[in-house]
């Protein structure tokens, strides 16, 4: 049940300022069904296109994107990340919340 | 032979600190380092910032970064100072020579992977992730 509701969460729609990663994904797995126009952009890692090799802690501006509201940590079925670059997101985030760049949740 | 590791520290001073002590305590900082056979490549004043939470009552603080070279040894030292030190509120220490050489692997693995590419097919990926890009903007 909980689980249910933090998902949504994440779906957007209703979020204000659910930038562009959230628009990727209008619909859940599930939900698809009778709409009829269900285009899926296909979502491209954005730090594989920037050509990213190195996440780095300190860059809270990139950071901050990647965790919403609750100040988790955006899945990449959401954003769209490659799992390598997933990996080294997770980890700098983490670091920036070691440091008090990032909070570890929202109060 | 040891070989040379990286390291990036990163620690957060005190708002209350004046510029005195402030200098006085960096100075201390890095000596400890260099005592021990280590160098710091790098400074840098990253200015006063909010923390993203609450630590020990405070909601500011001075972030200063340092690079250093050395064993590990001038590390554990640092560290045990900055610990003890009341106007540092939080450090961070991240070893950073392995994850550069991974970065440095990739780059080297794209650059590979590009000059292999084919004319044409390099050519339309370019102007797919063009207007692929083209779009988000729009």
């Amino acid at each position: 049940m909980s689980r249910n509701r933090d998902e949504r969460d994440f779906d957007g729609g209703d979020r204000p300022g659910g930038g562009e990663r959230e628009r990727d994904r209008e619909r859940g797995p599930q939900g698809g069904r009778g709409g009829g126009r269900r285009f899926r952009r296909r979502k491209v890692c954005r730090f594989c296109v920037d050509k990213v090799d190195y996440i780095d802690y300190k860059d809270v501006k990139l950071l901050s994107g990647y965790v919403p509201e609750r100040s988790k940590i955006l899945p990449r079925r959401i954003s769209g990340s490659c799992a390598p670059h997933q990996r080294m997101l997770a980890e700098a985030i983490k670091r920036a919340r070691n440091i008090a760049l990032l909070p570890y949740t929202a109060d | 032979m040891a070989e040379k590791r990286v390291y990036e520290v990163v620690f957060i001073v005190d708002t209350g600190t004046s510029e005195d002590e402030t200098t006085r305590l960096l100075d201390g900082l890095q000596r400890t380092v260099t005592d021990l056979g280590g160098t710091v490549t790098k400074t840098e004043n990253m200015g006063r910032r909010t923390l993203a939470y609450k630590i020990g009552r405070k909601s500011e603080g001075v972030y200063h970064f340092f690079e250093i070279e050395g064993t590990g040894r001038e590390i554990a030292e640092l560290e045990r100072r900055m610990r003890v030190a009341d106007a540092i509120l939080r450090y961070l220490t991240v070893r950073v020579d392995e994850e550069r050489q991974r970065a440095e692997k990739l780059k080297a693995r794209r650059a590979r992977k590009a000059s292999k590419r084919p004319f044409a097919g390099g050519g339309q990926r370019g102007a797919g992730a063009q207007g692929a890009a083209g779009e988000e903007e729009a």
